[in-house]
């Protein structure tokens, strides 16, 4: 198992450098460069600049210079934060998305099993269609749409959570983002268990069961709840890193000091260090929980292992 | 004894009573202070965002009034040579960094030589130019320092030299550029000296929190020279992107004043928060350049024919709803150093909308084109939802005079690289004056000039040459009598502006909305209101 999980490690190197290496040169020919504002710099200021970020060097030395500093774990500084290096940055940023993306990540697969459960179980009864339709509405209505729908209803007319903003310790302030985060996470999740559910509360051993007088809460707990999860599992992985990479419009909308909006904006001031630096990050979380994913696979079905 | 005792315990009571309720009702300000600060170093700065923070934590010689008039800052008075070329300030006495240091002139040469500096690579340095020697220090032509014309004479008096007389000097200084930085705090701790644990002010407020992506908090300081006259005890600047977001907090009270609001919500908000829009026509212009190296754009009737069809009237008020101003000169409104000059108006203007399309669609038609023969050009501009409105909107009015415009767009920074690299036929541009002056915005038509082999248009993205032009600006530089060099200066912007040098479209409107509690908010020019003359009520 340890052998098995130390080679996906390694494999996972190369793939960081390619994609570290594709970003950098992606980034460097995209037409536009971090001065390029609304004002023309004069050009003594703009050589000034470019020399400070070693911008005035070959392209390949500048590569160079950046892996080298990255190897020793440097991200350089922000072009466009200067009062921040970007390595300060994900360290401010990082603790609050990952705060974010895994309250969600907990809340909405806990809320979407249930649901998807009792959707089964309950299939073309009244539970069953109040269920459907508020998974619908979590799959349906985009982030920001509910996101203002929640601000304007809980912020501004009820007054019972702050409308946005952070204080540290602060749960309240936290309720609207994460309930955002959470609404498509366990709609899809409640959808994948109520089909899942519906096709081995249909299976002849849980028929069997029933005939043999056993109650639907002891098939439940016995026979159908593990085999009903095996396609939920599947799910987690990928959706945990959207959530842990896709708040950018939840940190937006609600003012929140994640990492997710630093990406956009970075991309769009072609704020080369920051972007390279969410984008390792990024990178370095889809990679760590495919990974997981993975070896919980390798773990659950041996003949993953020796494959 | 037990009197003494009990007198004791009544006293320290009270005291710790005093100190709690003075705690309990600190007035604190909540404003929504737009994007995140790229820098609150004076000299890294370059937004509107951040000169909210700056110039509540730092002073200058010269300081903004609540309609942000130049008045005296950390100078207590001051007095310029018959010539207008030296500047001599008197600071005040007792002024202090907030850790008790003094501040000194040696603060205000230390942080002119610093601005300058090549290795600080300030991007607004060039604000303070008239400055002897500055723009030489900052391109590495003169290196040594003490050629600066910013001398301390005694740790009181800080005398300033100028390269010509500059009527705007007193207002320029009032920009963050030209804020002291603490010589005390930057020796030991380098570029860092703004991180909050190493921050100090000479300002009414200092910060002392800051949470990236979230808010930067500051409080009063009370060693600041005025801090008798402070009302405010704390303000948080608070980091807010999406406007829709920030309207909804100001409506749940999380904000007291919003800086910029959704443009579709402008009558909702006149209709149901009334009194508390303030809404005002400040120094900043939108405009379209039309790229004079590329013809037909470098016959001026073209030119004329394409500003004719734009109806500024239903832009502001109909396309973006914000009640923006038409503009059709250079010089915006309320512009200061521009008295005795009237408001540019083309010969055109007496004429309805549809008289200005007749006669700019004849002005069309004489050159060729027509509506089955049109003009077709690119309409640039960057990615913003205001900019795509107002471009679908002027495409649409270019039609009638044979003219088909493409629309194309870009982010800014792609934008605004294809504009100096003249790669455009007609596109998008902006600007915000940094002072109240109209060679500031003037300036932006001047001939490029000539550098390392190539011709560097700076700012004017149109490639705009006009020898009489330049000639009036050039004059107006050395020009001592205010009257005269306003006249010089209106001059020049008829020149250009009859030459349709480009296409100014509307005057920007500043769109605050200030709390009932809130006082002290004057709407104006340059949409400049620091915390130190706002109160607020609970």
């Amino acid at each position: 198992m340890f052998g098995y999980a130390m080679r996906r490690v390694l494999s996972a190197l190369p793939v960081a450098l390619i994609a570290v290496t594709a970003c950098f040169f992606i980034l460097r020919l995209a037409p536009g460069g971090p001065f390029d504002g609304e004002r023309a710099l004069p050009p003594t200021t703009l050589a000034n600049l470019r020399a400070h970020y070693n911008l005035d060097l070959p392209l390949i030395q500048q590569y160079f210079i950046y892996v080298w500093r990255l190897l020793q774990g440097d991200f350089g500084p922000s072009m466009v934060y200067n009062d921040f290096t970007v390595a300060e940055m994900l360290r401010i940023g990082l603790p609050f998305t990952l705060m974010l993306g895994f309250s969600a990540f907990v809340i909405g697969t806990v809320v979407g099993l249930v649901a998807g459960a009792l959707s089964a179980v309950n299939q073309n009864k009244w539970p069953d269609y109040v269920l459907v339709f508020l998974v619908m509405i979590g799959l349906v209505v985009p982030n920001f749409l509910m996101a203002s729908v929640l601000q304007l209803t809980f912020g501004v007319y009820l007054d019972w959570f702050p409308a946005g903003g952070w204080r540290a310790g602060s749960i309240p302030h936290l309720v609207l983002p994460i309930t955002v985060l959470v609404l498509p996470h366990a709609g899809r999740t409640a959808r994948l268990m109520r089909g899942s559910m519906i096709e081995v509360l249909g299976t002849n051993y849980v028929r069997t069961a029933r005939s043999k007088g056993l109650g639907t809460r002891l098939i439940l707990a016995r026979h159908a709840i593990k085999p009903a999860l095996l396609p939920v599992v599947s799910y987690l992985g990928p959706g945990l890193s959207y959530l842990l990479t896709g708040s950018l419009v939840v940190e937006q909308v609600f003012a929140l000091p994640g990492i997710g909006k630093y990406f956009i904006s970075a991309a769009l001031n072609r704020d080369y260090g920051l972007v390279l630096g969410t984008t390792i990050l990024y990178m370095f979380i889809i990679l760590a929980v495919n990974l997981l994913v993975d070896i919980l696979y390798a773990w659950l079905d041996p003949k993953v292992r020796y494959h | 004894m037990k009197f003494t005792q009990t007198l004791k315990a009544v006293t320290s009571a009270g005291a710790i009573a005093l100190l709690m309720s003075s705690a309990a009702s600190a007035v604190t300000l909540n404003m929504m202070n737009g994007s995140e600060p790229g820098s609150i170093d004076p000299h890294q700065a370059s937004g509107d965002w951040e000169n909210r923070i700056i110039g509540d934590y730092l002073e200058g010689l010269m300081a903004e009034d609540a309609n942000a008039d130049a008045i005296p800052g950390q100078a207590e008075s001051y007095t310029i040579s018959d010539d207008g070329l030296i500047y001599t300030f008197k600071l005040r006495d007792g002024i202090q960094w907030s850790d008790g240091t003094p501040v000194t002139a040696g603060d205000f040469v230390f942080a002119f030589q610093r601005l300058f500096n090549p290795a600080t690579a300030s991007d607004y340095a060039y604000l303070q130019f008239p400055i002897k020697n500055g723009s030489e220090i900052a391109d590495g032509s003169v290196t040594d320092f003490n050629e600066l014309g910013v001398k301390a004479i005694d740790d009181k008096t800080v005398e300033i030299t100028l390269e010509g007389p500059t009527p705007f000097f007193l207002q320029a200084l009032t920009h963050y550029t030209a804020y002291p930085v603490p010589k005390h705090v930057v020796d030991k701790v380098g570029n860092e000296w703004t991180k909050i644990e190493n921050i100090v002010s000479n300002g009414p407020y200092t910060p002392t929190e800051w949470t990236p992506g979230s808010y930067i908090k500051s409080v009063k300081s009370e060693t600041y020279w005025d801090a008798a006259n402070v009302q405010i005890d704390e303000v948080n600047y608070f980091v807010q992107d999406d406007l829709a977001a920030a309207l909804a907090r100001y409506r749940a009270g999380e904000y007291d004043i919003l800086t910029d609001i959704p443009s579709d919500q402008a009558e909702w908000i006149k209709t149901n928060l009334p009194g508390q829009d303030y809404f005002g026509a400040f120094l900043g212009i939108y405009y379209y350049v039309i790229n004079q190296e590329k013809p037909p754009f470098d016959n001026p009737d073209v030119r004329k024919a394409l500003s004719m069809a734009v109806n500024r009237d239903v832009i502001g008020p109909d396309v973006l709803g914000t009640g923006e101003l038409p503009l059709y000169g250079w010089v915006p409104e309320g512009t200061a150093n521009y008295e005795g000059v009237a408001l540019y108006e083309p010969s055109w203007i007496g004429l309805s909308y549809e008289e200005r399309v007749a006669e700019a669609k004849a002005i069309m038609e004489g050159l060729g084109y027509t509506a089955s023969s049109p003009l077709t050009l690119q309409l640039k501009y960057n990615t913003n939802d205001n900019h795509q409105r107002v471009a679908v909107a002027i495409a649409s009015m270019w039609e009638q005079i044979g003219v088909k415009a493409e629309l194309f767009n870009s982010e800014t920074a792609v934008h605004y690289d294809s504009l100096r690299a003249g790669d455009f036929d007609v596109g998008r541009a902006g600007w915000l004056l940094d002072y109240s002056d109209p060679s500031n915005t003037l300036d932006l038509l001047r001939t490029g000039i000539m550098q390392d082999g190539a011709m560097n248009w700076g700012n004017n993205y149109g490639r705009f040459s006009n020898e009489e032009f330049d000639k009036l600006m050039d004059q107006a530089t050395t020009e001592l009598d205010l009257a005269a060099r306003a006249k010089m200066l209106g001059d020049a912007e008829k020149i250009a502006m009859d030459a349709s040098a480009a296409i100014p479209i509307y005057n920007y409107i500043a769109q605050n909305v200030v709390a009932p509690s809130v006082t002290g908010f004057v709407n104006n020019a340059a949409d400049i209101h620091r915390t130190r003359w706002l109160s607020k009520s609970e």
